[in-house]
């Protein structure tokens, strides 16, 4: 467990980022912190393994003080990955993800074995162990980047927007292989992004930042969507507009779930899901998760039965598909 | 041109504690030992400056204020001065091309360091590289091509006023020019030069080669495709 | 001091020669310079031809190149036409990279911008391309001016006049306070000649002093969340 206690920060700028911010993030599980940029988040995560040292308050691992422990230690034993994966340029993907535990003194056989294990395990490809990590894709990068996040088998693993800097399918492939990982795995995960629609899909519990650290909601993704705590929070997340304003409307004998653009999202009561829909663009909304409303994809009409004025109003809460 | 051909193939010439070999290695080897003393002090200096990117100003200022500093006027003041004089001319001249050399080491260093990405020093420091560990194991290996370069300009100074410090006595290729200068022997006076000019050139493509074959694998790589840009979110987060 | 009392008049004179002797080169290698880093910079072949000989160039030790310089021109051992031959040779050595860097590191974007509001190709280099690399071709040119004037005193190992004079008449009579005159008045020349040369670049370019500031910042910015 990761505790906040009531943690304050303050750049040699002058500049809060962080006021009073105190919360507990529980073990083995996914935590989002989600914000627009000055709201800290990134702040907060380098504050875990001492790499922001806070101006004041405490950071407890499993009831340690951070600031007592010895910040070289503490960040061998905390994975982290982030945005442009920085990888080290001159050595080969494979001593990359052995840097740490050759570091560690594992001896040099074991961490090339383990390497090559995590290889596979993140999904790389084992003829990649050799080659320099500008030979590699964006996304192949940042899979060298949670294999060595994950190289000294850590309880913890930090990712800073670690899927940021990719195009959108590639995120969202790596964001699965994430969720994937994460069952067999069962990490404590701190996770920072800008993109609601990643925190929801990644979150078990999604905190949301307003400037300077402060907690506009924290919960799981039901939870906020459910019930924001706040005008901001609602406008955050987009409650009210897009795709995630979905209403139901008759048409043909079956109920249709239509967004906030006015497109299909899928039917409502279907028995079976042949494949799950993926929603269109709404703004920059443009890669959330597939919704399974339980859609007949093939039947799915396609001409739109005039509007039902008085339609209910599905409060808009896709179940957005996690496989965990 | 010719006359001065005709003199360095004269095999009069090539022996003796006059001839050419012997003020060739003269040469070299007041290159090497300045070349050894000021990297040691300016890459201590330039790489700490580099990883705390502190100090910047004084190696800017000093390299500023070295280049108008006219290095014939420095080196017989300090002989003339301090009275070393002619005898242990070594000296005045040790100081002079250690100072001089200092600043393109200096800047090299310093330099290299700083063109490593700071993604990556970041992401070192996270994974719990100590920071010694990301100066000798990542700043230091991605830095060399320019430190390499570095010393490779500071090389081509000391060649250059090696041979000016002849004027004091000293050995070197510098004494055929102002052994010749008296004398007016002008073929002597070219075959000095044609030496001093071919020792840079062969010092430098040493230096060249050197500075390429210590280009880091995975940086070769690296050439021609686009660098990701650093995250602007890191700036405000 | 009163040897320089005494001898004001000559100091004088051979510092007015030792400026005679610097500007020639720094003026000529800045000519030669700018349209020759224009063409490394637009052909390709140009650059790896005209960088590697400006490179072989620098190489090549001033004094030797000034005691070569007779055997090229055709010169008398004692014409300070050779000191400024090489020197010139010198500057463009090091200007003519710093020219095709000045030229490269123009947005191409603005050049299109310029061509497509209808600048002909030579009012445009006049007025978009030339403004725009200037100053990194005038920071160039104050460290040719400062090695320049620095250089010039090697003329007096081989005869030539100049302050270098006071270096070898105060090492023949034992005399360091000649030699410290010499060193004060080269340095002094270098900076009347760099400030000059700021002088002219802040008239020039007035636009370029905030651009600097500009980039200053942001590298302080990223300095501060680096150190974080």
């Amino acid at each position: 467990m990761i505790e906040f206690d009531g943690i304050s920060k303050r750049f040699p700028d002058g500049t809060l980022a962080v006021d009073n911010f105190s919360l507990r993030l529980p073990s083995r599980e996914i935590t989002v912190f989600v914000g627009s940029s000055g709201s800290g988040k990134t702040t907060l995560l380098r504050m875990i393994n001492r790499m922001v040292e806070p101006t004041s308050g405490r950071i407890l691992i499993d009831d340690e003080d951070v600031a007592q422990l010895n910040p070289v230690t503490l960040r061998r034993r905390i994975g982290y990955v982030m945005q442009n994966s920085g990888l080290l340029p001159h050595r080969t993907v494979l001593q990359n993800i052995a840097t740490v535990p050759l570091l560690n003194r594992v001896p040099r056989a074991e961490a090339v074995a383990r390497a090559r294990e995590l290889m596979d395990t993140v999904g790389l490809d084992a003829a990649f162990a050799n080659r320099y990590p500008a030979e590699l894709s964006g996304g192949q990068q940042q899979r060298v980047g949670v294999a060595r996040g994950l190289a000294v088998n850590p309880n913890i693993l930090l990712m800073d927007e670690p899927f940021g800097a990719v195009d959108p399918i590639v995120r969202r492939e790596l964001q699965e292989e994430l969720l994937r990982l994460q069952q067999e795995l069962a990490k404590t995960i701190v996770f920072v992004t800008h993109d609601i629609d990643e925190a929801f899909l990644l979150g078990d519990h999604v905190t949301i930042l307003a400037r300077g650290g402060q907690i506009a909601q924290h919960g799981t993704p039901d939870e906020i969507l459910s019930n924001p705590a706040s005008e901001f929070v609602a406008d955050f997340i987009g409650a009210d507009r897009g795709r995630r304003a979905l209403t139901l409307r008759e048409s043909n004998g079956r109920t249709l779930v239509v967004d906030g653009t006015g497109r299909i999202a899928g039917v409502l009561g279907a028995e079976t899901a042949t494949g799950p829909v993926s929603v269109g663009a709404g703004g920059r909304d443009e890669h959330l998760g597939e919704i399974t409303l339980g859609t007949e994809a093939a039947e799915a009409p396609h001409e739109v039965a005039p509007a039902v004025n008085d339609a209910p109003t599905a409060s808009g809460v896709p179940e957005v598909d996690t496989p965990r | 041109m010719l006359d001065g051909l005709n003199w360095l193939l004269d095999p009069a010439h090539w022996s003796g504690s006059r001839g050419i070999p012997t003020r060739l290695l003269e040469h070299l080897a007041i290159t090497g030992l300045t070349l050894l003393i000021a990297g040691v002090i300016a890459l201590a200096a330039g790489l700490a400056i580099g990883h705390t990117r502190r100090g910047r100003g004084l190696v800017v200022g000093l390299s500023g204020a070295l280049r108008a500093m006219p290095t014939l006027g420095l080196l017989v003041f300090i002989a003339v001065q301090f009275g070393f004089g002619v005898r242990l001319a070594i000296i005045p001249t040790l100081i002079v091309l250690v100072v001089l050399a200092i600043p393109p080491i200096l800047a090299g260093a310093y330099a290299g360091v700083e063109s490593v990405d700071p993604a990556t020093v970041d992401a070192s420091r996270a994974l719990g590289l100590t920071e010694w560990q990301i100066l000798w194991r990542v700043e230091f290996p991605l830095a060399l091509p320019l430190i390499v370069g570095g010393l490779r300009s500071a090389m081509l100074q000391v060649v250059a006023t090696a041979t000016v410090a002849a004027y004091i006595s000293l050995g070197g290729l510098g004494r055929f020019l102002f052994d010749a200068l008296p004398l007016r022997d002008y073929p002597q006076m070219l075959a000095g030069a044609i030496l001093v000019a071919a020792l840079a050139l062969i010092l430098d493509l040493l230096f060249l080669l050197v500075g390429k074959a210590v280009l880091p694998a995975g940086v070769r790589a690296t050439r021609g495709t686009r660098r990701s840009k650093t995250p602007t979110e890191r700036t405000a987060a | 001091m009163s040897w320089l009392f005494e001898n004001f008049s000559d100091v004088w004179a051979l510092a007015v020669t030792h400026v005679a002797l610097s500007v020639p080169p720094i003026l000529l290698g800045l000519i030669i310079s700018v349209p020759l880093g224009w063409f490394a910079h637009r052909y390709r072949w140009g650059r790896g031809t005209l960088l590697t000989i400006a490179g072989l160039l620098y190489t090549i030790p001033s004094l030797a190149l000034i005691i070569a310089m007779p055997t090229i021109l055709g010169t008398q051992i004692l014409d300070p036409i050779n000191l400024i031959a090489a020197l010139t040779l010198y500057a463009v050595a090091l200007l003519v990279r710093t020219a095709a860097d000045a030229f490269d590191q123009v947005s191409p974007q603005v050049l299109d911008a310029a061509t497509a509001l209808g600048y002909g190709p030579w009012r445009r280099f006049w007025q978009v391309q030339f403004p725009l690399a200037a100053p990194i071709i005038i920071a160039g040119t104050r460290v040719v001016s400062s090695s320049t004037v620095s250089l010039v005193t090697l003329g007096a190992l081989v005869g030539m006049s100049g302050l270098g004079y006071l270096f070898t008449d105060g090492t023949q009579r034992s005399f360091p306070f000649e030699i410290g005159v010499g060193i004060v008045g080269t340095v002094l020349i270098a900076l009347i000649f760099d400030l000059i040369i700021v002088l002219i670049g802040k008239a020039l370019l007035p636009w370029s002093r905030t651009r600097r500031v500009r980039a200053k910042t942001n590298a302080e910015t990223l300095e501060v969340t680096t150190n974080a």
